[in-house]
């Protein structure tokens, strides 16, 4: 067995989610240079795993956006109950007034969804 | 910053009490959510994209799918998990539509290994460990890439990460080894044999 055999059995083993078998692990055994892949695999999986709780933190504007999206949406589906009758027996009135505010707002939010599909691509 | 509502109680401190919130329809407990996670959604999604923009967008349409699929989550797994899978499977998406709209550099066999400082004292340096794996992901392509930053940094399964790539187990697994040959030959510039005996016992 070469130490070139081994590339990926080297890659899967260093996170001792595999084993090596017989021959692989005479060799292994055996070579100096194969000893020291692992311990550069294991060096690199354990960094990687501190990346784990680094932050990069977002240019400003990233929350406000996505709650107003989420807002949005929840307008929409609070909207199409309405519609749907489910809830206007206890909404009553409100109905109508809710559905005619929140409509220019799906009108509006599906314009900008339009707008911006160009730029998406 | 957001002033509290003096009326409204205070938010539940676990992610988990926020989550049944939410489910029930508590808008606010959703917000607190968003709130607690979307940084280290970015993160990820910066991660898998390498691209602010494209980032955010991916941020965007995780959450989005995440308000409309909360009721579908059954608690069993860790609400950060399932927010990973979802903003894996966003990043994916959006990395296939920029594919198809630009030439992309695919090319996954082993390419050359750009030389780096060889200076053992440098080397040794864990936080320059750290930015020279971050380096070095960045080059990555984003197909292997995706793999990599998924199971070694975010300890997705295997198949998990082929459901939200869309892609087998096998394959996921073929490109996690050569994401992870890749990041070795480019963090560890010089071959295996150079190593001093010190590391080579180190095993």
């Amino acid at each position: 067995m070469r130490c070139d055999d081994l590339g990926d059995v080297l890659a899967a083993t260093a996170d001792g989610s595999v084993s090596l078998d017989d021959a692989a692990r005479r060799h292994v055994e055996r070579c100096l240079r194969c000893q020291a892949e692992l311990v550069q695999y294991r060096k690199l999986l354990r960094t990687l795993r501190t990346l784990r709780t680094e932050v990069l933190e977002p240019a400003p504007g990233l929350l406000a956006e996505i709650l107003a999206n989420v807002e949005a949406a929840g307008e929409r589906h609070a909207v199409r109950s309405l519609l749907s009758g489910r809830r206007v027996a206890y909404l009553g009135g409100l109905a109508a007034a809710t559905a005619a505010g929140a409509g220019a707002a799906i009108v509006i939010a599906t314009r900008s969804k339009r707008a911006r599909l160009p730029l998406a691509g | 910053m957001v002033v509290p509502h003096g009326s409204d109680p205070p938010m539940p401190a676990d992610l988990a009490d926020l989550v049944a919130l939410a489910k029930e329809g508590d808008h606010q407990a959703f917000e607190e959510l968003v709130r607690r996670t979307y940084s280290d959604s970015y993160t990820l999604a910066l991660r898998l994209t390498g691209d602010e923009d494209d980032a955010r967008d991916v941020v965007q349409e995780s959450y989005l799918r995440a308000y409309r699929g909360l009721k579908r989550f059954r608690g069993d797994a860790q609400f950060t998990t399932w927010l990973y899978r979802i903003t894996a499977n966003c990043a994916s998406n959006q990395l296939r539509r920029r594919a198809r709209h630009r030439h992309e550099e695919l090319d996954e066999e082993l390419g050359p290994v750009v030389d780096a400082s060889h200076d053992p004292a440098a080397l040794a340096d864990v936080a320059d460990l750290r930015s020279r794996v971050e380096g070095a992901l960045e080059e990555l392509p984003p197909r292997l890439r995706a793999v990599v930053v998924l199971r070694d940094i975010y300890d997705l399964s295997h198949e998990a990460i082929a459901a939200e790539l869309g892609i087998s187990e096998s394959a996921a697994k073929v490109r996690l080894h050569r994401a992870r040959r890749k990041l070795r030959a480019q963090v560890f510039p010089g071959r295996g044999d150079d190593q001093d005996e010190e590391s080579a016992h180190a095993v």
